[in-house]
């Protein structure tokens, strides 16, 4: 018996059969199901569109595209259509013959009609329009229009702008009505936080607003007054509509943090892909004309999916930012964070120049030169006493996080090096180093769109991933892929996936992972069926589940599935291949492994490198707290974010502290040394998507400020160690030269799982996770997109509602020895004794305030109704 | 000299015409005992050889509809009536329903037999409330006599009707406007392909028929085939409802073979009102081109309305004699276009609030010689450019009134205004008209 494999590179599947047909006389083959308009694009002939995007389904509504078509009848005789067809809709057939403006005036005269019909209602506001300069009508109207206008009467108009969100701005008067933006809400995110509504003449895209649909007693339209100078909205009093901030009801219709109806984390795509300036950005309007502006290409750096983006910038100052189009990652999309989150960059809280702590215990100015002295002078005293510890934080380039972890191998001699900023486990290093370091591209984003099969473990696609969430709906919607859970309720992402939930309370998910088999009756088998084949990602919180990483690997090797771990910052995975981890050296080499070690210090050039297992970032913090390291590196990470944000204070206050930082932050006021560092739009580098796969990024502004991998270098050279890493060339070579490791890898962690925990009487297991627009600090500066954010709830299950007492709106307090969090409750479908708040929002900041984590067990309890003089 | 055929209006007049007693004395549900004993083909193969065209204006042959539909593949398959009855002229389904709405249930029984369908569905124009209720009524009473739920009639057919009554927008008489209406949705028409016959109702294979198409398949179920295709003319077989309105002695609902000509149908409505000439008429309501006395004898079958530069629709014939502005009329018709285009594509959102707005100027006495070549290429930018044929249809009496009055158009130019009394051309007592500040004259 033989077994035949296509070889690689083979052309799996039926081919798409060829048609071939005219365009303007010019011969042109295309796959069969090809649209007229893409197939003219092809052969270089651009015809006019508005309506049309080859991301979403044709809709024929603006009738520009229109061309003259001719299509041979049974007997092969070529027979005219009797009128000229939307060439946006029409697929192209054997044989058919079509005539656009360049050679047929019926279809020249066709656009033109449409051209001066879409132009009759359209203000001539161009100059002072934000898409002026850059609009599909503008140009269009050019290129396919009538010199003048023959309509000379009344314009229809509207009151303006009406506000959408506090980031988005629609001005009524300016839209075409293709339905681009509504069609990409329906189809795309799913989020139809705006729709058409009226008809005839007097349709109208726009929210479900009482006033503009004429309701009796319906107060005044949702208008947007503007903004002051530092961008921030105008108060209700300068016009921002009436709305409740923050109180008013709560419940299963969300709303976001400014009181709206909750929009959508990707309503800005509907801003980039309106062909007119109908819908615009809170946050830009009126803020540049788009060719005074710089564009480069860059990558996002808020999440692991490592979107394309366009920075645009004029004058040393980013004015906006645009989704890049890059079809293996982000197609042409990106969440509102990636396109609205910048400001962070140039807050005013930028570190320009190092700062070195005086005598006095203050702050001071200080050269470069001194600064890396003092720093270097720090750094060797700990040396010659317990050692020094690095914790580069999650956010950093491949080169950044390559030069940490030579740093602490050659010039601090230390294993003691740890990426995670957040809740973190041994069983996760080994997990980490066994199934992620070193691997290479293997699960893709084209994968999550064809699986049969995806579960999600411990991680939120929508929160925590952003384009991983849209790619996963296109799959669900195709009707190719099935998507499961394990989480304790269906968010609102997973209902728009038509998710299945593997309902999971915390700490119960190995539990549920390990009953996925083909034998399962329900939803487990038909998860165990669908996941052959399939994916499971993972998501860093599972990293809080004793068990949980071991569990989703039995369940992968089971089932056969392919695992993919999907962590939310965007350094992690260049963390990993680099290895600032304890246990973990660059490419997946194993720090007890002796042939990697050896391998290495050949490459490095050394004689040896340490060999025990360093400590993990909560054995650093609480090795410095106790004294066992006298001084800490520090990379760009908020105490807040980390396990134990006291222990992370008490550490930094008790060790030698060199912070490398874009911003001041809490690492700041206890650091001894503080060397700024370039933001991502100030320098190159390249990030690593959750994949793995490179994401190399050019330096968008003119800058003087160093990328960490510069300053590690000059800093190990007053240790007197050569890094070698002086420029990103020298990075690249050495990166290049060394390559992977084909040696022995980490075994895989088998972790057992302990009995979850019980809650008693008024307690709950907490759940909880990050939202995607949350109080993270490189959201700060940023009021208009941080109105836009879903309003931080507790949910609780039915059972827990009613012992509470507690209805939807109702304040819950969630508390700890170490202090309490009241929020809104929202009563949702889950398992009885488990209460969900969001990590880091307004008013929600758990690590800080409760100290604890997912899995723990809180008190739960109806907040006293607050009253007049009450300042509890 | 061709005479009247009254076939679905024979018992409009009897006593309790609507209800399932009279129906069944006058021979109702007869035509569906003898459907339910035939073969399922052979009923389409019957209305096929009846050339049965589709009443609801664009005469596509009923039959041929039929068989579009794909081979069964054990999932649902839906009949829809197009009941939206809503273009003005048009008056012919609501009598109906109105009158003797059994004969449309015994249709849609029928119908549904034939194409394997298990639940089917009436939308109608919302506004006839009292119509609903007939077609509610009607209904129930079919189930209650065994003829509708899961054993029509004895034959182990399944078989549930809902009649919905839609909002009030004239594009849910497109048929796929229909069916996103009928499915919750906004009416808007879908991009065809894929055609309802492969994925309508619910994305399932589906037929939707008038009214009258579906009211007349139990006739022809009953008397067959060749009886009905004895009326008519060749290719416009069969008999049809004509409906008389404006400046006719007697209007009303005229039921005739295709191919009768106005001029017989006004002997017999008693001619065009005491002292007045015939001006302009509609053949088959506002979306279709104007004639004029010079059409008299133009045969209202289909091939020779659109030979003669017009579409025989819905066989609205609205007569306008002497006294009517061509200008008024169709402004007012424009208005109806502009109120009702859906919004959905350029050419009828946009062209039809302009032609407005330049019709009403020249109304008014604003407008110039510029403005008739405007309104006639701005019709040519809309015919045949819109997404549906709502559009096409608002620039019909446009383009036929400039051509053929196009005197009477520039007489209200450049501040001329309009020369007629508008008073005049009411068939009521002419002196009730409102004036402006709306007392009522004496």
């Amino acid at each position: 018996m033989t077994t035949t494999t296509p070889a690689k590179g083979a052309t799996s599947g039926a081919l798409v059969p060829e048609v071939t047909f005219t365009i303007d006389d010019v011969e042109v083959s295309v796959p069969k199901g090809t649209l007229v308009i893409r197939a003219a694009e092809q052969i270089g002939i651009q015809i006019p569109r508005f309506c049309d995007h080859p991301l979403l389904k044709p809709a024929g509504a603006c009738r520009q595209c229109l061309v003259e078509v001719a299509t041979p009848d049974r007997e092969g005789n070529l027979r005219a259509m009797p009128k000229p067809q939307a060439s946006c809709t029409l697929e192209a057939t054997p044989g058919m013959v079509v005539k656009t403006q360049r050679t047929s005036a019926v279809a020249d005269k066709a656009q033109h009609g449409v051209m001066e019909l879409l132009l009759i209602n359209h203000p001539l506001d161009c100059p002072t329009c934000d898409k002026g300069g850059e609009c599909p009508l503008q140009n269009q109207a050019m290129s396919n229009g009538r010199g003048t206008s023959r309509f000379v009467d009344v314009k229809r108009t509207y009151p303006k702008p009406l506000a959408i969100s506090t980031a988005i701005l629609l001005d009524r008067e300016r839209c075409i009505l293709c339905q681009r933006c509504t069609r990409f809400s329906n189809e795309i995110a799913g989020d139809q936080f705006i729709d058409l509504q009226l008809r005839g003449a007097r349709q109208q895209i726009g929210t479900f607003d009482p006033a503009v649909l004429g309701f009796d007693g319906a107060g005044t339209a949702s208008l947007f007054a503007g903004a002051d100078g530092d961008g921030q909205p105008l108060t209700r009093a300068g016009g921002m509509p009436e709305r409740d901030v923050l109180s008013g009801p709560a419940g299963p219709a969300e709303t976001d943090t400014s009181g709206r109806p909750f929009a959508s984390y990707f309503s800005g795509n509907t801003v980039q892909i309106c062909p007119v300036g109908a819908l615009t950005g809170a946050s830009y309007r009126f803020r540049s004309r788009p060719f005074d502006l710089s564009s480069t290409p860059v990558i996002a750096e808020h999440d692991a999916n490592g979107s394309a983006i366009r920075v645009d910038h004029r004058r040393g100052t980013v004015m906006r930012r645009l989704a890049g189009d890059d079809p293996v990652v982000n197609e042409e999309w990106i969440t509102d964070k990636d396109r609205f989150a910048f400001t962070w960059q140039s807050a005013p809280d930028r570190l320009t120049t190092p700062l070195v702590r005086g005598e006095d215990g203050e702050l001071r100015e200080a050269s470069w030169a001194e600064a890396l002295t003092v720093a270097a002078e720090g750094l060797t005293t700990a040396l010659d006493g317990s050692g020094v510890g690095v914790l580069p934080g999650g956010r950093l380039t491949l080169e950044d996080a390559y030069a940490y972890s030579k740093l602490a191998r050659v010039a601090l001699r230390t294993n003691d090096i740890d990426h995670r900023a957040r809740p973190h486990s041994a069983e996760e290093e080994s997990f980490l180093g066994h199934a992620v370091a070193g691997h290479g591209i293997d699960v893709t984003f084209a994968d999550l769109e064809r699986a049969s099969g995806v579960l999600l473990v411990g991680y939120e696609p929508e929160d925590e991933g952003g384009v991983v969430f849209l790619r996963l709906r296109k799959g669900t919607l195709a009707g190719r892929t099935r998507v499961f859970s394990v989480a304790p309720f269906a968010s609102r992402g997973l209902e728009r996936l038509g998710a299945t939930l593997l309902s999971a309370a915390p700490g119960t998910e190995p539990e549920v992972l390990d009953a996925i088999t083909g034998r399962a009756d329900g939803d487990l088998g038909a998860a165990a069926e669908a996941l052959s084949g399939g994916l499971v990602l993972v998501g860093e919180r599972l990293a809080t589940v004793p068990g949980g990483l071991s569990a989703a690997l039995r369940l992968a090797q089971r089932i056969g599935a392919r695992l993919a771990w999907v962590p939310r910052r965007v350094g992690e995975r260049a963390g990993i291949e680099a290895g600032t981890m304890p246990a973990l050296l660059p490419g997946g080499r194993p720090v007890t492994d002796n042939a990697a070690r050896v391998d290495l210090a050949a490459a490095w050039g050394v004689e040896r490198l340490p060999a025990t297992r360093g400590r993990d970032l909560s054995g650093i913090l609480s090795a410095a707290a106790g004294g066992g390291l006298d001084a800490l590196v520090v990379g760009g990470l908020d105490p807040a974010d980390l396990p134990d944000p006291d222990l992370a204070l008490r550490a930094l206050d008790a060790a030698f502290v060199v912070s490398l930082e874009v911003r001041a932050s809490a690492v700041t006021e206890r650091a001894d040394v503080v060397l700024p560092v370039a933001p991502p739009a100030e320098k190159p580098g390249t990030y690593l998507t959750w994949e793995g796969r490179p994401r190399p990024f050019p330096q968008a502004l003119t800058s003087t400020a160093l990328a960490d991998q510069r300053v590690l270098h000059a800093l190990a050279g007053r240790l007197g160690v050569d890094l070698g890493l002086g420029t990103l060339a020298a990075t690249h070579a050495e990166l290049d030269q060394l390559g992977g490791w084909d040696g022995a890898r980490t075994p895989a962690p088998h972790a057992v799982y302990p009995e979850p925990p019980a809650p008693g009487a008024g307690q709950a297991v907490l759940a909880t996770w990050h939202l995607l627009l949350d109080a993270g600090r490189c959201q700060d500066g940023e009021a208009f997109l941080a109105g836009t954010a879903p309003r931080p709830v507790a949910r609780v299950g039915a059972e827990l509602a009613a012992r509470l007492g507690v209805t939807d709106g109702d304040q819950v307090t969630v508390s700890t020895e170490h202090g309490a969090i009241t929020l809104p409750a929202v009563v949702t479908a889950m398992p009885d004794g488990v209460v969900w708040i969001p990590v880091n929002s307004p008013g929600s900041a758990v690590r800080p305030t409760l100290r604890v984590d997912a899995g723990a067990v809180v008190q739960v309890a109806a907040a006293r109704p607050a009253t007049d003089g009450d300042d509890a | 000299m061709t005479t009247l055929t009254p076939i679905l209006s024979k018992h409009w007049d009897a006593d309790r015409s609507w209800s399932m007693a009279t129906y069944q004395a006058n021979g109702g549900y007869t035509a569906l005992r003898t459907a339910l004993g035939t073969d399922p083909a052979d009923l389409i193969t019957q209305i096929k050889d009846s050339g049965l065209r589709g009443r609801g204006g664009a005469g596509f042959p009923t039959g041929m509809k039929w068989g579009f539909l794909p081979a069964p593949d054990g999932g649902p398959r839906y009949l829809v009536v197009n009941a939206d009855e809503s273009e003005p002229g048009t008056c012919k389904d609501i009598p109906l329903m109105m009158a003797t709405p059994h004969q449309l249930v015994e249709g849609v029984i029928i119908t549904a037999y034939a194409i394997g369908c298990h639940h089917a569905f009436i939308y109608l124009r919302g506004e006839v409330v009292h119509v609903y209720r007939r077609l509610l009524q009607a209904v129930q009473e079919a189930y209650d006599a065994g003829l509708l739920g899961s054993d029509v009639g004895g034959s182990g057919f399944q078989l549930d009707v809902t009649v919905h009554a839609g909002a009030g927008a004239y594009i849910c008489g497109e048929e796929t406007a229909l069916l996103d209406s009928l499915e919750g949705r906004r009416g808007q028409p879908r991009l065809k392909p894929p055609f309802p016959a492969v994925e309508g109702l619910y994305a399932r294979p589906t037929v939707v028929n008038n009214v009258e198409s579906i009211a007349s398949v139990p006739q022809i179920v009953g008397r067959g085939a060749d009886w009905f295709k004895e009326m008519g003319t060749e290719r416009s077989t069969g008999f049809g409802l004509f409906s008389l309105s404006g400046h006719v002695q007697h209007p009303g609902q005229y039921e005739a073979p295709l191919g009768i000509t106005l001029r017989e149908l006004l002997e017999m409505a008693g001619g065009i009102r005491e002292g007045h000439e015939l001006k302009f008429w509609t053949p088959g309501g506002s979306s279709t081109p104007l004639f004029t006395a010079e059409h008299l004898d133009v045969p209202l079958d289909y091939e020779s309305v659109a030979k003669a530069g017009s579409m025989l629709g819905t066989r609205a014939l609205q007569i306008f004699d002497d006294s009517v502005c061509v200008v008024r009329a169709i402004t007012r018709w424009a208005e109806f276009y502009k109120h009702e285009s859906c919004g959905k594509c350029t050419p009828c959102r946009e062209g039809t609030s302009w032609l407005v707005q330049v019709l009403q100027r020249i109304e008014s006495g604003r407008g110039s010689a510029e403005d008739l070549d405007t309104l006639l290429d701005v019709c040519d930018n809309i015919l045949g450019r819109a997404f549906c044929a709502l559009g096409d249809g608002a620039t019909s009496t446009i383009t036929s009134g400039i051509t053929q009055f196009r005197a009477e158009f520039e007489a209200h130019l450049n501040g001329a205004g309009c020369p007629f009394d508008p008073a005049a051309a009411t068939l009521f007592d002419s002196r009730r008209v409102t004036d402006a500040a709306g007392t009522v004259g004496a």
